[in-house]
């Protein structure tokens, strides 16, 4: 699994309702389901995705989040999960109050445009980054809306949403005591879990 | 002789008849004292009978749903595409049983068959059909086949709203359900479609009340009409247009009323050819089936409230070019899924073809089908070890 995967996979409770926004192929769900006795359901667009998690028995529904979750009632479930998806919304500030209005606990992981590679590649070539968390060209990304850790953070405080917990991940699962002291710096992805109020 | 068969095709295929000779009450308060059904299966049932798979036909079809009736048919059963060895309904792995409803035309008791009390056939006095009805009846030759529970019940259109029916009615019964270009009741649009194909049928001369049988004739023409708008309501603009465009028969215009334009031969081939071998009266009554078929209406409009006793997941799958039973249709099915908190998958087929799409082969709607079933037959295979 995806490092950032494991990690929300071990703040996820047993038997939560969830809702998981970008499921994917569905992998996160589908252990969540295995082996902590969660139930829930997956947006995805992607069709191979979604026939992955068909065939995984992840309850899948062709969604775009763009659209919003307005086909889900107000504390329809525990929990709501993003991953590498809040980058690429046309408003993510508006879809985190929805998550936190379809759930009173949300985690959001996504790409930190803080990281120390990103910085020196802009700052050394000038040029917008290209790295293994951002694989795109300017042109061509879906990645509309990049944003640090630090950024994120301040959107929670505006928004007077608690930052419950909050780490850094790099692609190769093994943190490092450097990014746990300056993770705007040294976490290549930022996961927070969020909750409704103060 | 079966070597002239597709490899992925199941091949020569028999009807079966089986006779009921207990009474079945029907939710027009009348009862079928006796009834039959026509059927036909493909593939094995397994020792443990959980393998069946129901499906439930359209409209206009039938129980010929896969393979072929003879060496000569020229073609396969209407949902061959997806029947059959290897396909999303793999018969390696699935007990397939496919009936033609009460009602129809084409074997099972209908208008067209005799009336035991009156020793005439029933023609319009068949009773007006139901889904519910017609779940019920299913249920019965479920009982006859040995199969407690389907490892799933799959429809498209008014099959689909088949599905939905096994799962309100016989939660217990069905582990599975797909349901197909559906809606979960029809709209004022599409009762005004059904209503015009009923009145042409109604108004044409040879219709007799709907005894024409009885005067040897056949109300060709409303039929023709009959088929002739619904099949508009099949195809999408974009297929009408691709497949027909403006083209004309011959290369200039005859400022008369014949056929000219392409699409005006093929409706009317269309029409002609449906009303040889459809059944007026049966027409009328599964348009009926689709009007009345709305399983919220018991519960003030609450489609959550009506899917409650659903005790199974959901695959519902619409695609982007059908109008008929459009995709925001199938959301409302979706989403009333959501609210009542039952497992549900939707997918939304990209595809030119309008409502006729569930018909026809398509890779993606193949992929999730086929992933859905796999998946079903998966965990058949964890029971039994």
């Amino acid at each position: 699994m995806r490092a950032d995967l494991e990690l929300i996979y071990d703040w996820v409770p047993e038997h939560a309702r969830i809702l998981d926004l970008g499921c994917g192929d569905g992998t996160l769900l589908a252990a969540l389901a295995k082996h902590k006795n969660v139930s829930g359901y997956g947006l995805e667009i992607d069709p191979e995705g979604i026939t992955a998690c068909l065939g995984k028995g992840v309850n899948v529904l062709e969604q775009n989040l763009d659209d919003g979750l307005g086909n889900f009632d107000d504390d329809a479930c525990d929990l709501v999960i993003m991953t590498q998806a809040l980058q690429a919304l046309r408003r993510p500030d508006v879809m985190l109050d929805e998550m936190l209005r379809v759930a009173p606990e949300c985690i959001i992981a996504f790409p930190n445009f803080a990281y120390w590679k990103h910085r020196l590649h802009l700052t050394l070539r000038g040029r917008m980054p290209v790295s293994r968390s951002l694989p795109h060209a300017w042109y061509d990304t879906p990645n509309i809306h990049l944003s640090t850790f630090r950024d994120f953070a301040n959107l929670c405080r505006d928004k007077g949403v608690t930052i419950v917990d909050q780490a850094v991940g790099s692609a190769d699962h093994e943190g490092h005591w450097s990014s746990r002291l300056w993770p705007n710096l040294f976490g290549e992805t930022a996961i927070f879990r969020v909750r409704r109020g103060r | 002789m079966s070597a002239s068969f597709p490899s992925d095709s199941v091949g020569l295929v028999t009807p079966q008849i089986a006779t009921f000779e207990s009474p079945l009450a029907l939710a027009c308060g009348k009862t079928l004292e006796r009834f039959e059904l026509i059927y036909e299966t493909y593939g094995t049932l397994s020792a443990e009978r959980n393998n069946a798979v129901l499906v439930c036909h359209a409209l206009s079809g039938h129980h010929h749903a896969a393979g072929y009736h003879s060496a000569d048919e020229r073609k396969p059963g209407w949902w061959d595409a997806y029947i059959g060895p290897g396909k999303a309904i793999d018969t390696d792995r699935f007990f397939v049983v496919s009936l033609n409803n009460l009602g129809g035309c084409h074997g099972s008791t209908g208008p067209c068959s005799l009336n035991p009390e009156t020793g005439r056939q029933w023609g319009p006095t068949f009773p007006v059909m139901t889904v519910a009805d017609w779940v019920h009846s299913q249920a019965r030759l479920a009982d006859r086949l040995g199969i407690e529970r389907f490892a799933a019940v799959v429809g498209g259109s008014l099959g689909g709203m088949q599905a939905m029916q096994w799962s309100i009615a016989y939660p217990e019964r069905v582990a599975n359900v797909a349901v197909i270009a559906a809606t979960p009741r029809l709209s004022a649009q599409n009762i005004a479609f059904n209503e015009v194909a009923r009145q042409a049928i109604r108004s044409d001369p040879d219709f007799h009340d709907g005894w024409y049988a009885e005067h040897e004739a056949i109300p060709k023409l409303g039929l023709k009409l009959a088929r002739m708008i619904g099949h508009i309501t099949y195809l999408s603009e974009h297929s009408m247009g691709s497949r027909f465009g403006r083209d004309l028969r011959s290369d200039q215009l005859n400022f008369g009323y014949d056929v000219e334009f392409q699409v005006e031969s093929y409706l009317r081939h269309q029409g002609d050819t449906f009303s040889t071998r459809f059944d007026a009266n049966t027409y009328l009554l599964m348009t009926k089936a689709l009007d009345y078929f709305d399983p919220a209406g018991q519960h003030g409009g609450d489609l959550a409230a009506a899917l409650a006793p659903v005790a199974c997941p959901y695959l519902v799958v619409s695609f982007t070019t059908d109008w008929r039973f459009a995709p925001a249709r199938s959301r409302e099915l979706v989403n009333a899924l959501l609210r009542a908190g039952k497992s549900v998958s939707y997918v939304n087929v990209d595809s030119p073809h309008g409502h006729d799409a569930f018909l026809l082969p398509n890779d993606h709607y193949e992929a999730v089908f086929g992933s859905f079933m796999r998946r079903i037959h998966v965990e058949l295979s964890g029971e039994a070890a």
